[in-house]
């Protein structure tokens, strides 16, 4: 056991998959050499050797491409792509083949992929390095989306997607990678895929959300839990396929739902989520469901980014008028 | 090459590859008009050489992918031409099970990996089953076909500049047959520029050749193919071709006026087939009752294997919602 922050955790699970099982393979622009441009594979090009740390050309498509072809003829592959918005360059692969291959070949083949990307605003960028495009990959049949919120979660969650046989978009909150430490056991172990997380349990009102806003969202509720405003706080940690039991048990449970993420409010996950909610416990509903969102808006430069990604008090203001209602 | 240079059950395995080829697709445009087959096909009549003579090389180990036009290339890898046919018709015999069609071909007993029609996107996936045959030590040759088209796709550049670095066990056979859709070449690439000269500039081998002469087709993939399976990395081959029906569809389209009878009839009289055939006769490789022969049990074949597909059930509702995530 060690105390490690999400970066830490995230090599740990990198490590420890690719010297269990020799299908492992990384494969990413500087990830070898220079040891990823977040430090999450450092080191491993010494340990594993240049066939299985694999430095690519500076080409997504390609990366993505043949990732897909080595996770159909035997391997496990985990691409990294440098930021979550230079992944559009290698989705042609994701959308039209790594996702399809179950389905054209009657089943014979898995895509054991994982597609790791630095995701989210945070660290002071804009535009393609703070993008929040998660919504994108849920609406594709056949991916799985998984969002950690804890360096434990992080390194669990890694290892259930490299094992896991179907194409998974593993995105890494950049906010979080050097946020905070925690304790971190040694070995493998799993956080399996499609279990949401109770953070905190409550009985007013159920938080939905993930990621980067977990933290957040924390915050918020213990503001609200000194005004007596009992707060429980869901998160899916895998988005899609999202556990809608957790969802709907917490929901039908207290009544009021705010749901949080920093992307884009409109077509996002907190639509489906909201969609879930009205179809499975419409009637235990006490108020409208509200969302706390990014804006439908680019990521914008520093200062502007503060005013797009949600704060613990738009949290607190939404679940003041979601109990007031 | 000569034909002497070669060994004559060769030759005449190659004529029989190509006619049957070209039997099967003239026998899908016979039965499209019935509207059973509902489902886009791309068919590769004139262009026959190109995957008969590379497959030649191959074992059922090696891989091959193609794009929308794969029928040929899916029968010369070895794919069960009923379950093919049963695919098209959107049969659950089908070799997709009747969700995928003409244009996702697959066969992995037969080494045929995968075929799509997002054209230049199977070629990187092409090199990542190449580089898992290297890293598992598994003698094995990877061949891509596209076509010209494919080139103008980023895609194709950035895998073979990833191939060339890795020295990777791939060919890459690019099978230029003039026109991608309707757009001759002439208004999509610049015309003092040669196709194969793309790859020389990055470095990896690359040569051209006559795509309708199976015998310099083979001559060469044999060469592309050996070095691969000997570690000595990738080839990159262009063969000139022409497609003689349109492009989607079993007809003619000289009517659409984006190329003449003229251009087309001057690539029919350079059949790919009919000039194989002049040289076995000519050089008594092959009789006349001989190639009867050969076409007659091809045609058994083909018959049994479009009624089998005309028999075979449509698949049942509840495999809709099957093979989107693993069970």
């Amino acid at each position: 056991m060690a105390r490690l922050s999400m970066v830490e955790a995230i090599n740990a699970a990198l490590r420890e998959k690719m010297a269990a099982d020799d299908r492992v393979v990384i494969l990413g622009e500087d990830v070898g050499v220079d040891g990823g441009v977040f430090r999450a594979t450092v080191g491993l090009l010494d340990q594993f050797g240049p066939w299985r740390v694999i430095d690519t050309p500076l080409a997504e498509n390609c990366i993505v491409g043949s990732a897909v072809g080595m996770a159909i003829s035997g391997l496990r592959p985990v691409a990294e792509i440098q930021f979550e918005g230079f992944m559009f360059k290698g989705f042609d692969h994701i959308y039209s083949h790594a996702s399809r291959m179950l389905r054209r070949s009657q089943g014979v083949y898995n895509v054991p992929l994982v597609v790791r990307a630095p995701y989210g605003a945070g660290v002071r960028a804009l535009e393609h390095h703070s993008d929040a495009p998660e919504a994108l990959f849920c609406h594709v049949p056949g991916l799985k989306v998984v969002i950690p919120s804890t360096p434990y979660d992080a390194k669990g969650l890694l290892i259930s997607s490299i094992e896991d046989p179907d194409p998974v978009i593993f995105l890494e909150p950049k906010r979080l990678y050097r946020l905070f430490k925690e304790e971190v056991p040694d070995g493998e172990y799993r956080v399996p895929l499609g279990e949401a997380r109770i953070v905190r349990e409550g009985n007013d009102l159920s938080i939905i959300t993930y990621g980067g806003m977990v933290s957040v969202c924390e915050r918020a509720a213990q503001h609200l839990s000194e005004e007596g405003v009992d707060v429980e706080i869901v998160d899916l940690r895998t988005v899609w396929p999202f556990d809608a039991e957790a969802i709907t048990s917490s929901v039908s449970k207290t009544g009021r739902a705010t749901i949080v993420h920093e992307a884009p409010r409109s077509f996002g996950v907190g639509a489906e989520i909201a969609a879930t909610i009205a179809e499975r416990c419409l009637l235990s509903l006490l108020a409208p469901i509200k969302r706390v969102t990014g804006y439908d808006v680019i990521p914008p430069l520093a200062k502007l980014e503060e005013y797009n990604y949600p704060t613990a008090d738009r949290v607190i203001r939404a679940v003041h008028e979601t109990m007031q209602f | 090459m000569q034909l002497v240079m070669m060994e004559a059950h060769i030759a005449r395995k190659l004529h029989e590859q190509m006619l049957r080829i070209r039997m099967v697709e003239e026998k899908i445009c016979e039965l499209y008009s019935e509207q059973e087959m509902r489902c886009p096909v791309h068919l590769c009549v004139g262009q026959e050489a190109i995957p008969v003579g590379v497959c030649a090389h191959l074992a059922p180990k090696d891989y091959v992918l193609s794009g929308h036009r794969s029928h040929g290339h899916y029968l010369a890898k070895g794919g069960d031409l009923k379950a093919m046919m049963a695919e098209i018709y959107g049969k659950v015999t089908g070799c997709c099970m009747g969700k995928g069609g003409s244009m996702h071909l697959i066969d992995l007993a037969a080494g045929f990996l995968a075929a799509t029609p997002i054209v230049g996107s199977t070629v990187p996936i092409g090199v990542g089953a190449a580089l898992a045959s290297v890293m598992r030590r598994e003698d094995r040759v990877t061949v891509v076909f596209f076509g010209d088209a494919a080139v103008e796709e980023g895609v194709l550049c950035e895998s073979i500049n990833f191939a060339v670095l890795k020295r990777l066990p791939v060919v890459f056979v690019c099978e230029n047959n003039a026109y991608s859709v309707n757009s001759p070449l002439s208004v999509r690439q610049p015309q003092e520029r040669e196709i194969y000269e793309i790859a020389l500039g990055h470095g990896m081998e690359s040569l051209q050749a006559d795509g309708n002469d199976v015998i310099a087709v083979y001559g060469l993939a044999g060469k592309a193919i050996d070095k691969a399976r000997r570690g000595n990395g990738p080839t990159f081959l262009e063969f000139k071709t022409y497609r003689w029906l349109e492009h989607c569809g079993p007809n003619d389209d000289c009517h659409l006026e984006c190329r003449s009878e003229t251009e087309l009839y001057k690539w029919k009289e350079r059949c790919p087939v009919r000039m194989l055939e002049g040289r076995l006769l000519s050089e008594g490789v092959a009789t006349p009752e001989g190639m009867r022969l050969v076409a007659a049990n091809i045609a058994t074949e083909m018959e049994e294997a479009v009624r089998f597909a005309k028999a075979s059930a449509f698949p049942d509702p509840d495999l809709l919602l099957k093979h989107i995530y693993a069970p």
